[in-house]
């Protein structure tokens, strides 16, 4: 890995994935080399089905974002939208408080 | 008079606790909502439920969920002897109103624009059941086909 990089912007890609085009992925080949080899639809969620409301005691749909690991999954990975993204971050945040989501697992 | 705010409240009760003393503690909170000329909007007891992880020497906790209506001051009020209360393991206050008010309008949005492009299709404004089926069935479909790929 080439620390010398001078593009900065490039970098963010991070390990593992080879950054595809410049806009990252488009939506065909999106989830190709992902580590755990998941495939997904890029969209968001929240959109989708029309979720208005991001309930933090819903644990069956935050688990969604948070994989066996506990962390929150980025949204470059699931394709939420930024504006439901901020809302679902808060929403684990108040489940974890409550012991409805781990905050970490080993 | 300050308007009222609508929160919801979470609490954990030790799983170690009996029947009265989660009786007494719906009473404590309700006592102290309705006092200050709150109400209670709903309640829902969720019962015995595994944690994430421990609190405490805990593994389990005893949820009930609660919705009520009041003035600011109040939930600080609440939060105090909620805090002070031993059987309860854990609890949280959210401000609900504005996030389900915004729920609503967006909603409210999407339906009525829904039904004006129904309409200017020519369309009733409602779809029909046989046409909710259908959807479904496409729906179910679309999900097959990309999974495929």
């Amino acid at each position: 890995m080439s620390i010398d990089n001078p593009n900065q912007g490039e970098d963010r890609g991070g390990r593992g994935g080879r950054s595809g085009g410049p806009r990252g992925e488009r939506s065909g080949g999106g989830g190709g080399g992902r580590r755990g080899g998941f495939r997904r639809k890029r969209v968001c969620k929240f959109r989708t089905e029309k979720i208005d409301y991001v309930d933090y005691k819903d644990v069956r749909m935050l688990s969604q974002f948070v994989p066996e690991r506990g962390k929150i999954q980025p949204r470059r990975l699931t394709g939420t939208s930024a504006k439901y993204q901020r809302k679902l971050q808060v929403a684990i945040k108040r489940a974890r408080f409550l012991a409805l989501l781990p905050y970490a697992t080993d | 008079m300050a308007a009222q705010k609508q929160y919801e409240l979470v609490y954990i009760a030790s799983p170690e606790a009996t029947e009265d003393q989660l009786t007494e503690l719906q009473t404590l909170v309700e006592g102290i909502v309705t006092k200050a000329d709150g109400t209670i909007d709903k309640t829902d007891v969720w019962g015995r439920r595994r944690l994430a992880y421990q609190i405490g020497r805990h593994k389990e906790g005893h949820y009930v969920v609660l919705l009520f209506s009041c003035e600011g001051e109040l939930v600080k009020e609440l939060d105090r002897r909620l805090k002070v209360n031993d059987t309860i393991i854990r609890h949280l206050i959210v401000r609900v109103d504005e996030e389900l008010q915004k729920a609503a309008r967006a909603k409210q949005r999407r339906d009525d624009e829904t039904r004006r492009r129904r309409v200017a299709r020519g369309l009733p404004p409602e779809p029909t059941p046989e046409e909710l089926m259908a959807k479904q069935a496409a729906l179910d479909n679309q999900d097959d086909g990309e999974d495929m790929r």
